[in-house]
Protein backbone atom coordinates (compact mmCIF):
# COMPACT_ATOMS: atom_id res chain seq x y z
CA UNK A 1 0.00 0.00 0.00
CA UNK A 2 2.83 2.39 0.80
CA UNK A 3 4.85 1.33 -2.25
CA UNK A 4 4.08 4.53 -4.09
CA UNK A 5 6.02 6.47 -1.46
CA UNK A 6 9.26 4.99 -2.80
CA UNK A 7 8.63 6.02 -6.40
CA UNK A 8 10.57 8.81 -8.03
CA UNK A 9 9.11 12.29 -8.05
CA UNK A 10 9.50 14.83 -10.83
CA UNK A 11 12.37 16.47 -8.97
CA UNK A 12 14.37 13.26 -8.65
CA UNK A 13 13.57 12.55 -5.00
CA UNK A 14 11.22 9.93 -3.64
CA UNK A 15 7.82 10.81 -2.24
CA UNK A 16 8.91 9.60 1.16
CA UNK A 17 11.61 12.27 1.12
CA UNK A 18 8.86 14.87 0.76
CA UNK A 19 7.12 13.40 3.80
CA UNK A 20 10.33 13.37 5.81
CA UNK A 21 11.10 17.01 4.97
CA UNK A 22 7.57 17.82 6.08
CA UNK A 23 8.12 15.91 9.28
CA UNK A 24 11.32 17.88 9.83
CA UNK A 25 9.48 21.21 9.61
CA UNK A 26 6.70 19.94 11.87
CA UNK A 27 9.19 18.81 14.50
CA UNK A 28 11.26 21.97 14.29
CA UNK A 29 8.17 24.12 14.67
CA UNK A 30 6.81 22.10 17.58
CA UNK A 31 10.17 21.85 19.37
CA UNK A 32 11.33 25.46 19.18
CA UNK A 33 7.77 26.75 19.51
CA UNK A 34 7.45 24.76 22.71
CA UNK A 35 10.43 26.44 24.35
CA UNK A 36 9.16 29.91 23.42
CA UNK A 37 5.75 28.94 24.77
CA UNK A 38 7.21 27.53 27.97
CA UNK A 39 9.43 30.54 28.68
CA UNK A 40 6.74 33.14 27.97
CA UNK A 41 4.03 31.02 29.58
CA UNK A 42 5.87 30.66 32.89
CA UNK A 43 6.55 34.40 33.05
CA UNK A 44 2.94 35.33 32.23
CA UNK A 45 1.59 32.67 34.55
CA UNK A 46 3.65 34.04 37.43
CA UNK A 47 2.49 37.53 36.43
CA UNK A 48 -1.11 36.47 36.94
CA UNK A 49 -0.48 35.53 40.57
CA UNK A 50 1.61 38.47 41.84
CA UNK A 51 0.29 41.16 44.18
CA UNK A 52 1.07 44.04 41.80
CA UNK A 53 -2.29 44.92 40.19
CA UNK A 54 -0.77 46.39 37.06
CA UNK A 55 1.37 43.34 36.29
CA UNK A 56 -1.54 41.00 37.01
CA UNK A 57 -3.84 42.94 34.68
CA UNK A 58 -1.22 42.94 31.94
CA UNK A 59 -0.75 39.19 32.25
CA UNK A 60 -4.50 38.67 32.17
CA UNK A 61 -4.80 40.84 29.05
CA UNK A 62 -2.14 38.72 27.36
CA UNK A 63 -3.98 35.51 28.13
CA UNK A 64 -7.36 36.93 27.04
CA UNK A 65 -6.05 38.16 23.71
CA UNK A 66 -4.02 35.13 22.76
CA UNK A 67 -6.61 32.60 23.87
CA UNK A 68 -9.62 34.21 22.26
CA UNK A 69 -8.37 34.70 18.72
CA UNK A 70 -8.27 31.56 16.56
CA UNK A 71 -4.74 30.34 15.93
CA UNK A 72 -5.28 30.57 12.16
CA UNK A 73 -6.21 34.26 12.44
CA UNK A 74 -3.15 34.86 14.61
CA UNK A 75 -1.07 33.13 11.95
CA UNK A 76 -2.38 35.60 9.35
CA UNK A 77 -1.75 38.54 11.67
CA UNK A 78 1.91 37.58 12.08
CA UNK A 79 2.42 36.69 8.43
CA UNK A 80 0.37 39.26 6.48
CA UNK A 81 -0.39 42.10 8.86
CA UNK A 82 2.76 42.56 10.93
CA UNK A 83 5.12 43.47 8.03
CA UNK A 84 2.56 46.01 6.80
CA UNK A 85 2.13 47.88 10.05
CA UNK A 86 5.80 47.95 11.02
CA UNK A 87 7.67 51.07 9.89
CA UNK A 88 8.84 50.87 6.25
CA UNK A 89 12.39 49.48 6.37
CA UNK A 90 11.75 46.87 9.01
CA UNK A 91 8.53 45.69 7.34
CA UNK A 92 10.31 45.36 3.98
CA UNK A 93 13.16 43.48 5.58
CA UNK A 94 10.69 40.97 7.04
CA UNK A 95 8.98 40.54 3.68
CA UNK A 96 12.32 39.77 2.08
CA UNK A 97 13.18 36.79 4.27
CA UNK A 98 13.53 34.01 1.70
CA UNK A 99 11.15 31.03 1.80
CA UNK A 100 10.75 28.73 3.65
CA UNK A 101 12.11 30.86 6.52
CA UNK A 102 9.69 33.63 5.63
CA UNK A 103 6.81 31.36 6.69
CA UNK A 104 8.70 29.45 9.36
CA UNK A 105 9.48 32.41 11.63
CA UNK A 106 5.96 33.90 11.70
CA UNK A 107 4.57 30.40 12.34
CA UNK A 108 7.09 29.85 15.13
CA UNK A 109 6.28 33.14 16.86
CA UNK A 110 2.54 32.57 16.39
CA UNK A 111 2.48 29.04 17.82
CA UNK A 112 4.88 29.95 20.61
CA UNK A 113 2.89 32.93 21.84
CA UNK A 114 -0.48 31.21 21.36
CA UNK A 115 0.55 28.15 23.35
CA UNK A 116 2.19 30.41 25.95
CA UNK A 117 -1.23 31.80 26.88
CA UNK A 118 -2.48 28.28 27.56
CA UNK A 119 0.65 27.33 29.51
CA UNK A 120 0.29 30.53 31.55
CA UNK A 121 -3.14 29.36 32.71
CA UNK A 122 -1.70 25.97 33.71
CA UNK A 123 1.17 27.63 35.60
CA UNK A 124 -1.29 29.86 37.42
CA UNK A 125 -3.39 26.84 38.36
CA UNK A 126 -0.25 25.11 39.63
CA UNK A 127 0.75 28.09 41.76
CA UNK A 128 -2.75 28.44 43.17
CA UNK A 129 -2.84 24.75 44.00
CA UNK A 130 0.09 25.12 46.40
CA UNK A 131 -0.84 25.39 50.05
CA UNK A 132 -0.61 28.91 51.45
CA UNK A 133 1.73 27.68 54.13
CA UNK A 134 4.52 27.50 51.56
CA UNK A 135 4.48 31.27 51.04
CA UNK A 136 4.04 31.92 54.73
CA UNK A 137 6.94 29.66 55.64
CA UNK A 138 9.11 31.42 53.08
CA UNK A 139 8.10 34.77 54.56
CA UNK A 140 8.90 33.52 58.04
CA UNK A 141 12.36 32.52 56.84
CA UNK A 142 12.84 36.08 55.61
CA UNK A 143 12.84 35.31 51.89
CA UNK A 144 11.99 38.24 49.64
CA UNK A 145 8.97 37.81 47.32
CA UNK A 146 11.39 37.33 44.44
CA UNK A 147 13.31 34.58 46.21
CA UNK A 148 10.05 32.99 47.38
CA UNK A 149 8.89 32.63 43.79
CA UNK A 150 12.26 31.52 42.55
CA UNK A 151 13.14 28.89 45.12
CA UNK A 152 9.83 27.84 46.67
CA UNK A 153 6.74 28.49 44.55
CA UNK A 154 7.72 28.10 40.91
CA UNK A 155 9.77 24.89 41.25
CA UNK A 156 6.92 23.17 43.08
CA UNK A 157 4.21 24.52 40.79
CA UNK A 158 6.05 23.32 37.69
CA UNK A 159 6.40 19.84 39.14
CA UNK A 160 2.67 19.78 39.82
CA UNK A 161 1.55 20.74 36.34
CA UNK A 162 3.56 18.29 34.23
CA UNK A 163 0.45 16.17 33.54
CA UNK A 164 -1.57 19.18 32.32
CA UNK A 165 1.37 20.31 30.20
CA UNK A 166 1.10 17.03 28.31
CA UNK A 167 -2.08 18.25 26.60
CA UNK A 168 -0.27 21.45 25.63
CA UNK A 169 2.56 19.45 24.06
CA UNK A 170 -0.03 17.51 22.09
CA UNK A 171 -1.74 20.78 21.20
CA UNK A 172 1.33 22.49 19.81
CA UNK A 173 2.38 19.60 17.60
CA UNK A 174 -1.12 19.34 16.17
CA UNK A 175 -1.35 23.09 15.62
CA UNK A 176 1.84 23.05 13.53
CA UNK A 177 -0.41 21.96 10.66
CA UNK A 178 -2.01 25.41 10.65
CA UNK A 179 1.31 26.72 9.27
CA UNK A 180 0.40 25.24 5.89
CA UNK A 181 -2.01 28.14 5.39
CA UNK A 182 0.94 30.54 5.18
CA UNK A 183 2.83 28.27 2.84
CA UNK A 184 5.08 26.22 5.10
CA UNK A 185 5.42 22.72 3.62
CA UNK A 186 5.03 20.77 6.85
CA UNK A 187 3.75 17.23 7.20
CA UNK A 188 0.07 17.77 6.32
CA UNK A 189 0.94 20.03 3.39
CA UNK A 190 3.38 17.44 2.05
CA UNK A 191 0.75 14.70 2.38
CA UNK A 192 -1.65 16.81 0.35
CA UNK A 193 1.02 17.52 -2.23
CA UNK A 194 1.78 13.81 -2.60
CA UNK A 195 -1.90 13.01 -2.96
CA UNK A 196 -2.23 15.63 -5.70
CA UNK A 197 0.87 14.36 -7.52
CA UNK A 198 0.07 10.64 -7.36
CA UNK A 199 -3.72 10.47 -6.80
CA UNK A 200 -2.88 7.94 -4.06
CA UNK A 201 -4.80 9.97 -1.48
CA UNK A 202 -5.33 7.05 0.85
CA UNK A 203 -1.63 6.23 1.02
CA UNK A 204 -0.52 9.84 1.39
CA UNK A 205 -2.92 10.76 4.17
CA UNK A 206 -2.54 7.34 5.78
CA UNK A 207 1.23 7.77 6.05
CA UNK A 208 0.85 11.26 7.53
CA UNK A 209 -1.74 9.99 10.01
CA UNK A 210 0.56 7.18 11.12
CA UNK A 211 3.39 9.63 11.67
CA UNK A 212 1.16 11.92 13.74
CA UNK A 213 0.00 8.94 15.81
CA UNK A 214 3.58 7.90 16.53
CA UNK A 215 4.46 11.47 17.48
CA UNK A 216 1.50 11.61 19.85
CA UNK A 217 2.61 8.37 21.46
CA UNK A 218 6.19 9.58 21.88
CA UNK A 219 5.06 12.93 23.31
CA UNK A 220 2.72 11.21 25.74
CA UNK A 221 5.24 8.62 26.90
CA UNK A 222 8.02 11.14 27.41
CA UNK A 223 5.77 13.43 29.42
CA UNK A 224 4.80 10.42 31.56
CA UNK A 225 8.50 9.72 32.15
CA UNK A 226 9.12 13.34 33.09
CA UNK A 227 6.13 13.32 35.41
CA UNK A 228 7.35 10.18 37.11
CA UNK A 229 10.81 11.67 37.51
CA UNK A 230 9.77 15.02 38.98
CA UNK A 231 6.49 14.23 40.74
CA UNK A 232 6.51 15.54 44.31
CA UNK A 233 6.11 12.37 46.39
CA UNK A 234 2.63 12.06 47.81
CA UNK A 235 1.17 14.95 45.84
CA UNK A 236 -1.73 14.97 43.42
CA UNK A 237 -1.28 16.93 40.21
CA UNK A 238 -2.80 20.41 39.94
CA UNK A 239 -6.11 20.58 38.14
CA UNK A 240 -5.94 21.14 34.44
CA UNK A 241 -6.82 24.81 34.01
CA UNK A 242 -8.05 24.48 30.49
CA UNK A 243 -9.95 21.24 30.76
CA UNK A 244 -10.68 21.25 34.49
CA UNK A 245 -11.38 17.58 34.37
CA UNK A 246 -13.87 15.98 36.63
CA UNK A 247 -11.43 13.12 36.62
CA UNK A 248 -9.75 14.48 39.72
CA UNK A 249 -12.86 13.71 41.68
CA UNK A 250 -13.04 10.25 40.30
CA UNK A 251 -9.56 8.90 40.68
CA UNK A 252 -7.58 10.82 43.22
CA UNK A 253 -3.95 10.70 42.22
CA UNK A 254 -4.64 9.45 38.71
CA UNK A 255 -1.79 10.46 36.48
CA UNK A 256 -3.76 12.57 34.08
CA UNK A 257 -7.05 14.32 33.65
CA UNK A 258 -8.86 13.18 30.57
CA UNK A 259 -7.38 14.26 27.33
CA UNK A 260 -4.65 11.77 27.77
CA UNK A 261 -6.57 8.54 27.50
CA UNK A 262 -6.15 9.45 23.87
CA UNK A 263 -3.13 7.43 23.05
CA UNK A 264 -3.32 4.52 25.43
CA UNK B 1 3.32 51.95 5.63
CA UNK B 2 -0.09 52.89 4.27
CA UNK B 3 -2.47 54.57 6.66
CA UNK B 4 -5.25 52.36 7.85
CA UNK B 5 -8.63 52.98 6.26
CA UNK B 6 -11.53 51.32 7.99
CA UNK B 7 -14.16 53.05 5.84
CA UNK B 8 -14.10 50.07 3.46
CA UNK B 9 -15.79 48.21 6.27
CA UNK B 10 -19.08 49.83 5.41
CA UNK B 11 -19.06 48.09 2.06
CA UNK B 12 -17.51 44.91 3.38
CA UNK B 13 -19.83 44.42 6.34
CA UNK B 14 -22.73 42.56 4.66
CA UNK B 15 -20.35 39.98 3.23
CA UNK B 16 -18.45 39.61 6.53
CA UNK B 17 -21.79 39.29 8.33
CA UNK B 18 -22.88 36.42 6.09
CA UNK B 19 -19.50 34.80 6.78
CA UNK B 20 -20.01 35.19 10.51
CA UNK B 21 -23.47 33.62 10.21
CA UNK B 22 -21.90 30.64 8.46
CA UNK B 23 -19.32 30.27 11.25
CA UNK B 24 -22.08 30.39 13.86
CA UNK B 25 -24.28 27.93 11.95
CA UNK B 26 -21.35 25.53 11.70
CA UNK B 27 -20.67 25.91 15.41
CA UNK B 28 -24.28 25.23 16.39
CA UNK B 29 -24.63 22.27 14.03
CA UNK B 30 -21.35 20.75 15.21
CA UNK B 31 -22.39 21.31 18.82
CA UNK B 32 -25.73 19.53 18.37
CA UNK B 33 -24.37 16.62 16.35
CA UNK B 34 -21.24 16.40 18.50
CA UNK B 35 -23.20 16.31 21.75
CA UNK B 36 -25.72 13.71 20.55
CA UNK B 37 -23.10 11.47 19.01
CA UNK B 38 -20.65 12.14 21.82
CA UNK B 39 -23.20 11.07 24.42
CA UNK B 40 -23.80 7.85 22.48
CA UNK B 41 -20.03 7.24 22.29
CA UNK B 42 -19.68 7.88 26.00
CA UNK B 43 -22.54 5.53 26.87
CA UNK B 44 -21.15 2.81 24.63
CA UNK B 45 -17.88 3.00 26.55
CA UNK B 46 -19.65 3.30 29.88
CA UNK B 47 -21.60 0.08 29.27
CA UNK B 48 -18.42 -1.52 27.89
CA UNK B 49 -20.32 -2.99 24.97
CA UNK B 50 -18.03 -5.58 23.39
CA UNK B 51 -16.42 -4.71 20.03
CA UNK B 52 -18.38 -1.46 19.61
CA UNK B 53 -16.70 0.13 22.60
CA UNK B 54 -13.24 -0.83 21.31
CA UNK B 55 -14.07 0.66 17.93
CA UNK B 56 -15.37 3.86 19.51
CA UNK B 57 -12.31 4.10 21.75
CA UNK B 58 -9.88 3.76 18.83
CA UNK B 59 -11.89 6.28 16.81
CA UNK B 60 -11.65 8.82 19.62
CA UNK B 61 -7.94 8.15 20.17
CA UNK B 62 -7.26 8.54 16.45
CA UNK B 63 -9.29 11.72 15.99
CA UNK B 64 -7.74 13.32 19.05
CA UNK B 65 -4.18 12.70 18.00
CA UNK B 66 -4.22 14.09 14.48
CA UNK B 67 -4.65 17.75 13.47
CA UNK B 68 -8.10 19.01 12.53
CA UNK B 69 -6.83 20.17 9.14
CA UNK B 70 -5.76 16.63 8.30
CA UNK B 71 -9.17 15.36 9.45
CA UNK B 72 -10.83 17.88 7.13
CA UNK B 73 -8.70 16.64 4.22
CA UNK B 74 -9.51 13.02 5.10
CA UNK B 75 -13.25 13.60 5.15
CA UNK B 76 -13.20 15.72 2.02
CA UNK B 77 -11.67 12.69 0.31
CA UNK B 78 -13.40 9.81 2.14
CA UNK B 79 -17.03 10.90 2.55
CA UNK B 80 -17.87 10.89 -1.18
CA UNK B 81 -16.38 7.39 -1.50
CA UNK B 82 -18.29 6.07 1.50
CA UNK B 83 -21.53 7.65 0.27
CA UNK B 84 -20.91 6.14 -3.15
CA UNK B 85 -20.66 2.69 -1.64
CA UNK B 86 -23.73 3.21 0.51
CA UNK B 87 -26.12 4.70 -2.01
CA UNK B 88 -24.69 4.29 -5.45
CA UNK B 89 -22.89 1.85 -7.63
CA UNK B 90 -19.61 2.47 -5.85
CA UNK B 91 -18.80 5.61 -7.75
CA UNK B 92 -17.92 8.52 -5.44
CA UNK B 93 -20.71 11.04 -4.89
CA UNK B 94 -19.24 14.54 -4.63
CA UNK B 95 -20.86 16.45 -1.79
CA UNK B 96 -19.02 19.75 -1.85
CA UNK B 97 -16.99 21.56 0.73
CA UNK B 98 -19.92 22.88 2.80
CA UNK B 99 -21.30 19.44 3.56
CA UNK B 100 -17.79 18.18 4.20
CA UNK B 101 -17.31 20.90 6.80
CA UNK B 102 -20.59 20.14 8.57
CA UNK B 103 -20.00 16.37 8.61
CA UNK B 104 -16.37 16.68 9.68
CA UNK B 105 -17.00 19.11 12.51
CA UNK B 106 -19.92 17.04 13.82
CA UNK B 107 -17.89 13.83 13.87
CA UNK B 108 -14.70 15.52 15.06
CA UNK B 109 -16.32 17.32 17.98
CA UNK B 110 -18.16 14.13 18.98
CA UNK B 111 -14.78 12.70 19.96
CA UNK B 112 -14.06 15.64 22.26
CA UNK B 113 -17.53 15.92 23.81
CA UNK B 114 -17.68 12.18 24.42
CA UNK B 115 -14.49 12.33 26.51
CA UNK B 116 -16.02 15.07 28.65
CA UNK B 117 -19.26 13.14 29.15
CA UNK B 118 -17.45 9.86 29.75
CA UNK B 119 -15.46 11.40 32.57
CA UNK B 120 -18.67 13.01 33.86
CA UNK B 121 -20.38 9.63 33.92
CA UNK B 122 -17.62 8.23 36.08
CA UNK B 123 -18.03 11.13 38.47
CA UNK B 124 -21.66 10.28 39.25
CA UNK B 125 -22.05 8.87 42.73
CA UNK B 126 -22.74 5.11 42.83
CA UNK B 127 -25.66 5.74 45.15
CA UNK B 128 -27.55 7.37 42.30
CA UNK B 129 -27.54 4.13 40.35
CA UNK B 130 -28.52 2.13 43.40
CA UNK B 131 -31.37 4.51 44.21
CA UNK B 132 -32.69 4.15 40.67
CA UNK B 133 -32.58 0.40 41.02
CA UNK B 134 -34.43 0.62 44.30
CA UNK B 135 -37.09 2.70 42.54
CA UNK B 136 -37.26 0.03 39.83
CA UNK B 137 -36.44 2.47 37.03
CA UNK B 138 -35.52 0.85 33.74
CA UNK B 139 -31.94 1.36 32.53
CA UNK B 140 -33.20 3.75 29.87
CA UNK B 141 -35.12 5.86 32.39
CA UNK B 142 -32.21 5.77 34.83
CA UNK B 143 -29.93 7.39 32.31
CA UNK B 144 -32.48 9.69 30.72
CA UNK B 145 -34.05 11.08 33.89
CA UNK B 146 -31.38 10.75 36.56
CA UNK B 147 -27.83 10.21 35.36
CA UNK B 148 -27.44 12.20 32.14
CA UNK B 149 -29.09 15.39 33.44
CA UNK B 150 -26.62 15.42 36.32
CA UNK B 151 -23.66 14.72 34.05
CA UNK B 152 -24.62 17.49 31.65
CA UNK B 153 -25.10 19.91 34.52
CA UNK B 154 -21.80 19.09 36.22
CA UNK B 155 -19.91 19.16 32.94
CA UNK B 156 -21.64 22.20 31.44
CA UNK B 157 -18.77 24.68 32.04
CA UNK B 158 -16.32 22.34 30.32
CA UNK B 159 -18.78 21.60 27.53
CA UNK B 160 -19.24 25.33 26.94
CA UNK B 161 -15.49 26.03 27.01
CA UNK B 162 -15.06 23.29 24.44
CA UNK B 163 -17.77 24.95 22.33
CA UNK B 164 -15.86 28.25 22.39
CA UNK B 165 -12.79 26.40 21.15
CA UNK B 166 -15.02 24.81 18.50
CA UNK B 167 -16.18 28.26 17.38
CA UNK B 168 -12.56 29.33 16.97
CA UNK B 169 -11.69 26.11 15.18
CA UNK B 170 -14.39 26.66 12.55
CA UNK B 171 -12.00 29.22 11.06
CA UNK B 172 -10.00 26.24 9.76
CA UNK B 173 -12.62 25.63 7.05
CA UNK B 174 -10.50 28.26 5.30
CA UNK B 175 -8.48 25.30 3.94
CA UNK B 176 -11.59 24.13 2.09
CA UNK B 177 -12.01 27.66 0.59
CA UNK B 178 -15.33 28.13 2.35
CA UNK B 179 -16.76 31.57 3.13
CA UNK B 180 -16.85 31.66 6.90
CA UNK B 181 -15.91 34.87 8.70
CA UNK B 182 -12.20 34.47 7.98
CA UNK B 183 -12.85 33.14 4.47
CA UNK B 184 -15.04 36.17 3.68
CA UNK B 185 -12.36 38.53 4.96
CA UNK B 186 -9.62 36.86 2.99
CA UNK B 187 -11.66 36.92 -0.23
CA UNK B 188 -12.43 40.61 0.24
CA UNK B 189 -8.80 41.29 1.08
CA UNK B 190 -7.76 39.78 -2.24
CA UNK B 191 -10.31 41.95 -4.08
CA UNK B 192 -9.67 45.32 -2.46
CA UNK B 193 -6.11 44.83 -1.26
CA UNK B 194 -6.90 46.04 2.26
CA UNK B 195 -5.79 42.88 3.99
CA UNK B 196 -4.45 44.63 7.08
CA UNK B 197 -7.83 46.17 7.92
CA UNK B 198 -9.69 42.98 7.02
CA UNK B 199 -7.65 40.63 9.20
CA UNK B 200 -7.56 43.11 12.09
CA UNK B 201 -11.35 43.40 12.03
CA UNK B 202 -11.78 39.64 11.91
CA UNK B 203 -9.42 39.24 14.85
CA UNK B 204 -11.42 41.83 16.83
CA UNK B 205 -14.72 40.09 16.06
CA UNK B 206 -13.39 36.70 17.16
CA UNK B 207 -11.84 38.27 20.24
CA UNK B 208 -15.07 40.03 21.20
CA UNK B 209 -17.30 36.98 20.75
CA UNK B 210 -14.96 34.47 22.37
CA UNK B 211 -14.05 36.58 25.37
CA UNK B 212 -17.67 37.56 26.00
CA UNK B 213 -18.58 33.88 25.87
CA UNK B 214 -15.71 32.89 28.20
CA UNK B 215 -16.84 35.54 30.70
CA UNK B 216 -20.32 33.97 30.69
CA UNK B 217 -18.84 30.52 31.22
CA UNK B 218 -16.67 31.83 34.06
CA UNK B 219 -19.66 33.37 35.83
CA UNK B 220 -21.63 30.17 35.30
CA UNK B 221 -18.77 28.22 36.86
CA UNK B 222 -18.65 30.57 39.85
CA UNK B 223 -22.38 30.31 40.41
CA UNK B 224 -22.19 26.57 40.10
CA UNK B 225 -19.29 26.42 42.55
CA UNK B 226 -21.40 28.27 45.11
CA UNK B 227 -24.24 25.77 44.70
CA UNK B 228 -21.88 23.06 45.87
CA UNK B 229 -23.92 20.32 44.22
CA UNK B 230 -20.96 18.03 43.91
CA UNK B 231 -17.88 17.45 45.99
Amino acid sequence: MFGVLFEQTADGQRYIDWLLTGLGWTLALAFFGWWIAFAVGVVVGIGRTVQNRFVAALARLYVEIFRNIPVLVQMFLWYFVLPEILPGRLGDAIKQIPPPWGSFFPALVCLGLYTAARIAEQVRAGIEALPKGQTEAANALGLTPHLTYRHVIVPQALRLIVPSLTSEVMGIYKNTSVALTIGLMELTAQARQISEATFQTFTAFGAATLIYLVLALIAYQSMMLIDRAVRIPGSTPAKDAIEPALADDVQPGAALPHGMEVVK
Amino acid sequence: MNSLDFSILVQAWPYLWSGLLFSLALTVAAFVVGMLLGTCFALVQHFELPVVSQIVRSYIALIRSIPLILVLFWFFFLVPIVLGHLYGNGRPIPIGATWTAFITFGLFEAAYYSEIIRVGLRAVNKGQFEACQALALSTFDTYRCVILPQVIRVASPIILSQTIILFQDTSLVYVLSLTDLLGAASKLAQLNGRLVEMYLVVAMVYLAISSAASQCVASLRRRYALGGAHR
